[in-house]
């Protein structure tokens, strides 16, 4: 036994994580599987059309949108010199702290029927008043969730085309091409894999999202899901839902690996970087103020409008239950910060310990869980925990004890686990990163000099990988305040999170009291932020 | 087509000089090479030649066309020049024979095919860079910058990404290639074996300047500088006084200055303290010399030995040996020189005397 420990630990170790969070996930395509068709039938004919139809408007729109902002932006900033061109290189990923849920309702209570500037516009130029859009609507949607994820595109887009180097375009000038051309031709085509797998993850995002489209009542796989359980009280119909869903998350999941691939035969060696082209005068004006607009859109307007409904409600959410609200947050982000992060390690270790394919394989499974809509994995939670649940109420009667409800169910232990099979990768990532550095001859080198046991982990191995336990986290802890739709499902009694707050309050359209905890999670959000804008201006 | 730079000169804001007027012509279906250490400035002058930098004065013409001057700059697209990039910069999201046609390539058929066949492709047509050889690489690189039919085609450290095996075959295949399609070509290396095997001319830079512009056997035979001397090839520097006979003196003898020694243009005088250069091959063992030198390093070369001799004054003098009797280092030594490939350079001390002068 202990044998077998030593020789298969990790891979064993790797797939047991590979297994938990793939149990929801394997739940729902199960229930997806042998569906009831009394509610399959009701589902095609009167749910799914109309979700089908708003999911693919939604999401076709956010990819065109953050596809053009993106590319746009990391092309500027990356092959040209302009007023603020370094700055906004960083001031442009600030999007990313606000969730896509404050975006919506701040832009919701901001251009609303009732909102300041409609009444402004009616007041002052009446004439134009019918020109103005309606922010509930599919556009409204689709602006408020581009806003919010467009730094992906951007980050990732700017790095593909930093990697290239200037040969490439040089390579092509020298063959007779023109500056248009080379960036139709070889630019964009060689920062493909980066801008795909940048819209990759904004297609996860938008997939997943909950709280903006909640907001807008603009009803998508995930609310559906949402309300069909919590409206009907039916496990079944939501994880039938929850099975297209998963599919769907499946395709993507394999699409990206197969980009992550692909980065690695379009950066080869080592490049010089190439010469910034500067702009002067109207171009450069143009450039500033394109990249200004951009931000004020989605950080200036969105921040100051939350401080400006914080002060107005300030008094009335201080004193009201902002400080329970707080300890919950953070209580439960700290509870599955632990568990995630141990979880993390764990694998990594695994992983360096077995080194083979299998446990590559293992780790990549566990990182399934972040594209999977947040109401998904309730959905497939509840369900498993029910099945646990029932299984030890009968246990329990066996050996003659009477369970009056589930053990599991309602639970503390619930939450933790879902955000770590949710966020898994973000806590595994900068842990495995560091890991790599720590090679086994770095042991061996150790055991010569009779450094092993806990004097290895404490004198090599802790210094070596603490940085990146800090960054995940960091990474972690963020994220699961941000996270809402998961949280608001499997709560325990009494549990409101900030999150959960902000979804209760602008369902009701209260948004100057939504404004304070938004806040609160902007500010968390900047964080990470401002630490990965930090280190990459070390890297520089 | 010929290439001509006249007097270029180009200086990096703030930096060194990286090209300090430099002229030089490279005939129609020549192929040329730059040397020098790194940093001295020969792939600077191979950007400004292909459009990718602008030299601050002087010109540069492809043919019948000036492509830059004070007021002329053609961009590189228009230069019709082929270039073979260091990491050959190949297109990764695109084939081979995409890479290859990607500039402006006539579809002539027959054209392509000669070029896959020469090029050794065949069969690959169909693949990504990711998949081939670096060897196979290189040969794309170098399908693609020939492709369109340049006038002129740029090498910058082609094979220094290869190993050695594969460098000398690839390189001696360019220069087949060059050949058969009647193109002209400008490498840059730091490999003087690759220059020598290569190329028909061949530059010598150091700091930006161009020290010598001559054949390989020029340069090794006939340097016109102790820098080029000593870059190029090895040996050993010694004092000599020439007299107003024409007799050079040396420590390791004496011998007449008349048959096949090398005298510098900028050497004028005549006569006077001199810095003697002698290669390796020219110095023998000889044991009825009159100087006697200590044997400090005996290296094993394969064909011969490399002998390093210390005279009783400290100078080093370096000798290959190919005769099988091996020498004892620490013992001494008679050594003569055949005086037929000597150099003969201004002793450093006579020209800082002729600078102070004028």
């Amino acid at each position: 036994m202990t044998q077998l420990l030593k020789t298969k630990g990790g891979v064993l170790t790797a797939a047991l994580i590979a297994l938990i969070t793939l149990t929801p996930v394997l739940f729902i395509l199960v229930s997806g599987i042998k569906a009831e068709p009394e509610i399959w039938g009701h589902l095609k004919q009167y749910v799914l059309p109309g979700l089908l139809r708003n999911t693919v408007v939604l999401v076709t729109g956010v990819i065109a949108t953050t596809a053009v902002l993106g590319v746009s932006l990391a092309w500027l900033t990356s092959f040209h010199e302009f007023a603020g061109r370094r700055m906004f290189e960083r001031l442009l990923l600030f999007p990313l702290a606000i969730p896509a849920y404050v975006m919506a309702f701040i832009y919701t209570g901001l251009l609303d029927f009732a909102g300041p500037v409609r009444t402004a516009v009616r007041l002052h130029l009446p004439s134009l008043a019918g020109m103005i859009p309606e922010i509930r609507s599919a556009w409204g949607v689709i602006m408020v969730i581009s806003l919010a994820v467009f730094p992906y595109v951007f980050l990732m887009a700017s790095s593909g085309f930093r990697s290239m180097g200037r040969s490439v375009v040089e390579a092509s000038l020298s063959l007779g091409q023109g500056r248009l051309s080379t960036l139709f031709r070889v630019t964009i085509p060689m920062a493909r894999p980066w801008i795909f797998g940048g819209l990759i993850l904004v297609f996860m995002e938008t997939l997943a999202d909950f709280g903006a489209v909640s907001v807008f009542n603009y009803d998508t796989f995930t609310t559906g899901v949402y309300k069909a359980w919590y409206g009907f009280f039916s496990i079944n119909a939501a994880s039938q839902l929850a099975s297209i869903l998963v599919v769907i998350v499946l395709v993507i999941f394999l699409a990206e690996a197969y980009m992550k691939r692909k980065q690695k035969f379009f950066n080869r060696g080592s490049h010089q970087p190439s010469e910034r082209q500067p702009l002067k005068g109207v171009p450069g004006i143009l450039a500033s103020g394109y990249c200004s607009f951009v931000f004020i859109l989605a950080f200036g307007i969105p921040v100051i409008q939350l401080f400006v409904w914080t002060l107005e409600a300030f008094h009335l959410e201080i004193s009201a239950h902002y400080g329970r609200l707080l300890f919950n947050t953070f209580t439960l982000g700290f509870l599955g910060m632990a568990t995630t992060m141990a979880v993390a390690v764990g694998l990594a270790y695994a992983c360096r310990a077995a080194k083979d394919w299998k446990a590559g394989l293992a780790a990549k499974l566990s990182m399934t869980g972040y594209a999977l809509p947040g109401t998904v994995l309730a959905v497939g939670m509840i369900g498993v925990v029910g099945l646990a649940d029932g299984a030890m109420v009968s246990l329990a009667r066996w050996a003659g004890l009477n369970l009056s409800a589930g053990v599991i169910k309602g639970s503390l232990l619930l939450l933790p686990l879902c955000y770590m099979i949710r966020f898994l990768t973000a806590g595994y990532n900068p842990v495995h990163g560091n890991m790599t550095r720590m090679t086994t001859a770095m042991d061996e080198a150790a055991s010569l000099m009779q450094v092993t046991g806990m004097k290895l982990l404490s004198s090599v191995h802790l210094p070596l990988i603490r940085r990146g336990i800090a960054t995940g986290c960091i990474l972690v802890l963020v994220e699961i305040i941000k996270e809402m739709p998961v949280t608001l499902m499997l709560r325990p009694f009494g549990w409101d999170t900030l999150a959960v707050k902000i979804f209760e309050l602008t369902s009701e359209g209260e948004w100057e009291r939504a404004a304070l905890p938004a806040l609160t999670l902007v500010l968390a959000g900047m964080i990470p932020i401002i630490i990965l804008t930090f280190m990459g201006r070390q890297r520089n | 087509m010929s290439l001509i730079l006249n007097h270029i000169n180009k200086r990096h804001i703030p930096g060194p000089v990286v090209a300090d007027d430099i002229t030089f012509t490279v005939n129609p279906g020549e192929l040329a090479a730059l040397i020098g250490p790194s940093g001295c400035g020969k792939t600077t002058l191979l950007r400004m030649i292909a459009g990718f930098d602008t030299p601050d004065t002087g010109s540069i013409t492809i043919g019948k066309y000036t492509v830059s001057s004070q007021d002329i700059h053609i961009p590189p697209e228009r230069r019709r020049t082929g270039m073979v990039f260091q990491d050959y910069a190949l297109f990764p999201h695109l084939t081979v024979m995409e890479n290859i046609c990607f500039g402006p390539v006539k579809k002539d058929v027959t054209h392509l095919e000669k070029l896959i066949r020469v090029t050794g492709l065949k069969g690959f047509e169909k693949k990504y860079p990711h998949e081939l050889s670096g060897g196979q690489q290189q040969r794309v690189a170098l399908a693609r910058a020939i492709a369109p039919k340049p006038e002129l085609l740029l090498m910058d450290e082609p094979f220094s990404n290869l190993d050695i095996a594969l460098r000398e075959s690839l390189s001696e295949e360019v220069r087949y290639i060059l050949t058969e399609f009647g193109i002209t070509g400008l490498l840059v290396t730091h490999n003087q074996h690759e220059a020598f095997a290569m190329a028909d001319k061949i530059g010598v830079m150091a700091a930006g300047k161009l020290l010598q512009w001559d054949t390989a056997q020029n340069l090794y035979y006939h340097p016109q500088s102790p820098e080029v001397a000593g870059f190029v090839g090895e040996g050993s520097f010694l004092p000599g006084e020439v007299s107003s006979k024409g007799e050079v003196t040396t420590l390791i003898g004496t011998f007449s200055s008349d048959s096949g020694t090398t005298v510098p243009e900028a050497f004028g005088r005549g006569f006077g303290r001199v810095s003697v250069f002698i290669r390796p091959e020219d110095v023998y063992v000889d044991p009825d010399s009159v100087c006697r030198a200590t044997l400090l390093k005996s290296h094993f070369r394969g064909p011969g030995r490399l002998h390093t001799f210390e005279l009783t004054s400290g100078h080093q003098v370096i000798c290959t040996d190919n005769s099988p009797a091996s020498l004892t280092p620490g013992k001494d030594y008679g050594i003569s020189v055949c005086n037929r490939r000597v150099s003969l350079f201004y002793h450093p001390d006579e020209r800082n005397r002729d600078r102070k002068v004028a």
